[in-house]
């Protein structure tokens, strides 16, 4: 490759909002067709990642590092390793999504809109191929305005309560992790990088402290129960494509921080609080799926069910196996790939009766079949259904679970059965039963075909992963692997050359 | 005996001295201009001639009272920088306000003498002619739209505090000269080193802190600003929210850092209780305003209460993060009130409603000032809190750093309410702004150097 891959597909999205604020708002025609053109173009650079990807080493790839603040140690360092690849590529690909679904949906300061959603893209995948803590900080610290911005202006009746709630919930958490960060950096020998982090041991005491710290930051952004209530909020008054980007790839980042920074640089403290984390996943199962079943408002109930998948995606991170890991990573991609294509739909059907209360609905399957069909196959995704993607990703996380704990793991199955009670239940109200007068006066004619190719690609993914996750597990296999031996190591040293020198003895 | 001075080495001084001389000079030549901008253009010029002076300056004269070293050039650059960009931001506003008088220019420079001073101070009673320098002309600058009788309350609020606060400060340097015999800080602090402290020393202490917390508006001692900051014309508050901080933190900095080395352990409590009740009350009270100028005039409290944590660390990180923090503040500051008077509109912070939509380019720069003001990257004001907070936890001080964040968190609410009030209200009517090329040119600069020192921290860092 003659470019520098990682440092493109960040930075290319960020100087196109930059270049699209510039421009003359009565243009909105070349306005969008520009974001469309960079959101594809971003992604097209991004598909070496997955095809050149060397999926036999746990190291990272794609490694640029240059020094930016030398004095004090904080250089721009980026590359990807198995655990964060996908979730690049998922960004790139959501955020053309994004961009086709609000093609009409967005009238209002379209320049600034489409500014925002490529400033995120941007810093989402900044996040994500960070290997700095302080540049790490500052991409996740920077997504925080253009997705305020997007909640709050374009967002739906209640909007600057909940980009309002959003911000600050955020904010906190991630300023607990910034005195984290300046702690770890003092016991790192003035240094902010992670990769030697994550070979570092520090006292005890100390990862329990940063273990909360940085805790604090992740658990909001995942959203763990206790601190999901922005969730709701945020996702049910943001545009459609806020919400897409928000369930499809923000709120893996906390996940994902746990899988960064908690595990390999805290691993004891990891492994202690593992038990503690289990249990909240399972709470935030069993609750979201119980307040699903009581929802009227149709995001709403699609932003509770995301707290009980992401209750999945904890649990198989926190069970600390091969499958729970894996199967929480790979929940983490089906929920950004199904609860992304859901909220797509939702807006779509949004987009033509402007209600999201679930009674207003009834009989849409007899006005657009193919928008059915299409829900259909998400609604089941969401459920978990063999040949689906939710399917793999729900198995390995129970599998994962009950090895730690039956209990949990039983408990955690009975939110599946929940799931099903309310997405099904959903699907019924929404499409079945009499047609609705609401629904006879807007929608006319299917679904056209910009809006078939926004779903096509989730539609597509969600059976690759269902028949054959081996694509997309193999991409992780060794990464995860390498970081479980650093939560569990296999053996001290002292008994390691103890068996060794046995070992010889024998042979000799 | 017959003892005769020598004639003292001017070049350490030469600023001052190129500050004070146009300023007086530009008294008179007021009287000669009709267009009394040709005056700001004299300023700005005459700030830069300072500007440039400033790190040839090194070295100690008029008998050892008057010592420029490093750390007062830093001060001396943010205080010019402040004056230069008061200026720019002044030349449209004044006029608009009717309230051009060509003393305000000369003024503004002997303010800024005055400042420079205090910087310099190496002998207590340089630093309250300094003192009093500044003091004296803010309370004029405080009061000059004569016929705005808000204007007129604003100033003799804050020459009647203003004057108490300088009669504490005279009697506690009057008490620290009884105890040690020397008006010299450097000597006062080989003495108190030698000879330890006692209770009046403590309390000499005490009241030069209270004077120079009410500079720097922490609370308690901060009733005023509120009041002032509402009242003066805006430029002037703009300037009075940076320049007379500064010069509190410049002296606050050489006080215990130097005079009171050996007391460490009698003043970090005291500013750490200072610093904290600061950003509770700066804080805390923002959220509840409804004047834009009044909610400013809160967050520069609260921000004082971050850079009091630079001191606390009693360090030279800690120092040089509090003056790096006083630089990206005098930037993104300035920058605020630069957007506040460009509008023509009132003051009020549901005046700002829909601004957006009738002026998408300033409300986007408003937008930037209002992040980096919050602490948001990547704008030069996280890079003021993560250095100044990596100095804090270095010193041993994480807790207080977990108070600071919190609080962060509380400002991000009243910042906020600005870019809500800008981007997610509906217009009322369409906003009327009175650009001016000056004016223009102290946006530019502002706001490129919010991102500049944002995106490239080596800029300040190290």
């Amino acid at each position: 490759m003659s470019y520098k891959i990682l440092s493109t597909v960040i930075f290319l999205p960020i100087v196109g909002a930059v270049m699209i604020f510039m421009m003359n708002r009565a243009k909105e025609a070349l306005i969008k067709w520009t974001a469309l053109t960079l959101s594809v173009l971003v992604f097209l650079l991004s598909i070496p990642l997955f095809t050149d990807f060397n999926r036999t080493t746990a190291d990272m790839q794609f490694v640029e590092k240059h020094g930016w603040v030398p004095s004090i140690g904080i250089s721009y360092f980026i590359g990807v390793d198995g655990i964060s690849v996908l979730f690049v590529l998922l960004s790139t690909l959501l955020t053309i999504l994004c961009v086709t679904v609000s093609w009409n949906a967005i009238k209002d300061k379209t320049k600034e809109f489409y500014a925002s959603l490529l400033l995120i893209e941007g810093s989402m995948i900044g996040v994500f191929c960070s290997l700095d803590m302080f540049l790490f900080y500052i991409f996740w610290e920077a997504m925080l305005i253009p997705m305020f911005l997007l909640i709050g202006v374009w967002g739906g009746p209640n909007r600057v309560y909940a980009a309002l709630k959003f911000f600050l919930f955020t904010l906190v958490g991630s300023l607990l992790m910034l005195v984290g960060i300046i702690i770890l950096y003092f016991n790192s020998g003035y240094s902010f990088d992670m990769t030697q982090m994550m070979t570092m041991n520090y006292p005890y005491k100390l990862q329990l402290l940063l273990f909360w710290a940085f805790f604090a930051a992740f658990a909001v952004k995942v959203p763990m129960f206790p601190v999901h209530t922005w969730l709701p909020d945020a996702h049910t008054e943001a545009p459609t494509a806020g919400s897409v980007i928000l369930a499809g790839v923000l709120i893996k980042m906390g996940a994902y921080g746990f899988l960064r920074f908690n595990m390999p640089i805290l691993p004891d403290a990891s492994r202690d609080m593992a038990p503690a984390m289990m249990v909240l996943s399972v709470i935030a199962i069993i609750y979201g799926g119980i307040i699903c079943l009581g929802q009227t408002d149709l995001k709403r109930l699609i932003a509770y069910s995301s707290v009980s998948h992401m209750g999945f995606v904890t649990l198989g991170i926190f069970a600390l196996n091969v499958q729970g890991v894996q199967g929480g990573i790979l929940q983490m991609i089906n929920h950004g790939i199904v609860t992304g294509a859901l909220f797509l739909s939702v807006g779509m059907i949004y987009e033509r009766t402007h209600t999201r209360v679930i009674a207003d609905y009834g009989g849409t399957a007899s006005v657009l079949p193919v928008y059915a069909a299409f829900f259909m196959v998400f609604t089941l995704a969401s459920i978990g259904l063999p040949g689906t993607n939710g399917f793999v990703g729900e198995f390995l996380v129970l599998l994962g679970g009950f090895t730690v704990s039956k209990p949990l793991g039983v408990l955690a199955s009975t939110g599946i059965i929940i799931g099903a009670a309310y997405m099904l239940l959903l699907y019924q109200r929404v499409f079945f039963m009499e047609t609705s007068s609401g629904v006879k006066e807007h929608c006319h004619g299917d679904i056209n075909a910009r809006e078939v190719f926004t779903l096509l690609p989730m539609l597509l993914l969600i059976l690759w992963i269902g028949v054959y996750p081996n694509t997309f597990l193999g991409f992780m296999d060794v990464s995860v692997q390498h970081l479980l031996l650093r939560v569990n190591p296999p053996q001290s040293l002292p008994q390691l050359t103890k068996d060794m020198t046995e070992i010889i003895g024998v042979i000799k | 005996m017959n003892v005769t001075l020598p004639f003292p080495d001017l070049a350490p001084a030469m600023p001052e001295i190129i500050i004070i001389s146009a300023a007086t000079v530009m008294l008179l030549l007021e009287l000669l201009f009709k267009n009394k901008g040709v005056l700001a253009f004299i300023g700005v010029g005459i700030a830069a001639l300072a500007m440039y002076f400033v790190p040839m300056s090194i070295g100690d004269t008029f008998g050892g009272m008057f010592k420029s070293d490093l750390y007062s050039i830093y001060f001396k650059f943010i205080f010019l920088l402040n004056l230069m960009l008061t200026i720019m931001i002044s030349l449209q506003y004044m006029k608009r306000e009717k309230a051009e008088y060509g003393e305000y220019y000369s003024l503004l420079l002997f303010a800024t003498a005055g400042m420079m001073l205090m910087a310099s101070a190496k002998d207590l009673i340089v630093l309250y002619l300094g003192l009093e320098l500044m003091a004296l002309s803010t309370y004029i600058l405080a009061g000059i739209k004569k016929h705005d009788i808000r204007s007129n309350e604003a100033a003799i609020k804050y020459l009647l505090l203003g004057g108490f606060s300088s009669a504490i400060l005279l009697y506690g340097i009057s008490l620290l000269y009884g105890l040690t015999g020397t008006t010299d800080i450097y000597a006062i602090s080989v003495y108190l080193k030698f000879q330890g402290s006692s209770l009046a020393v403590v309390m000499a202490m005490m009241f030069i802190t209270a004077a120079f917390c009410f500079k720097i508006a922490a609370a308690p001692f901060h009733m005023w600003a509120p009041d002032v900051y509402e009242g003066a014309p805006t430029s002037v508050t703009a300037f009075m929210s940076i320049g007379p901080k500064a010069a509190g933190f410049a002296v606050i900095g050489r006080m215990f850092y130097v005079a009171f080395q050996s007391m460490q352990a009698d003043w970090v409590p005291v500013l750490i209780g200072i610093s904290v009740i600061t950003m509770a009350v700066g804080n805390i009270l923002a959220i509840t305003q409804t004047n834009i100028k009044r909610m400013l005039a809160y967050s520069s409290i609260a921000h004082a209460g971050y850079m009091l944590i630079g001191i606390i660390a009693g360090t030279s990180e800690g120092l040089s993060a509090m003056i790096t923090y006083l630089l990206i503040y005098t930037f993104m500051n300035m920058g605020a009130f630069a957007i506040i008077i460009l509008l023509d509109r009132g003051d009020e912070i549901k005046d700002y409603e829909g601004l957006a939509k009738s002026r998408p380019l300033v409300a986007g720069l408003m937008l930037v000032f209002m992040f980096s003001l919050t602490g948001i990257p990547p704008t030069a004001g996280f890079i003021g809190k993560f250095n100044l907070f990596l100095a804090a936890v270095q010193a041993g001080y994480a807790w207080l750093v977990v108070i600071a964040v919190m609080f962060s968190a509380v400002s991000a609410y009243y910042y906020l309410r600005i870019v809500m009030n800008m981007y997610m209200k509906d217009m009322k009517e369409e906003a009327s702004i009175s650009p001016s090329p000056t004016l223009a040119l102290a946006i530019v600069i502002t706001v490129m150097m919010v991102f500049a020192i944002g995106i490239m921290p080596s800029l300040v860092i190290g």
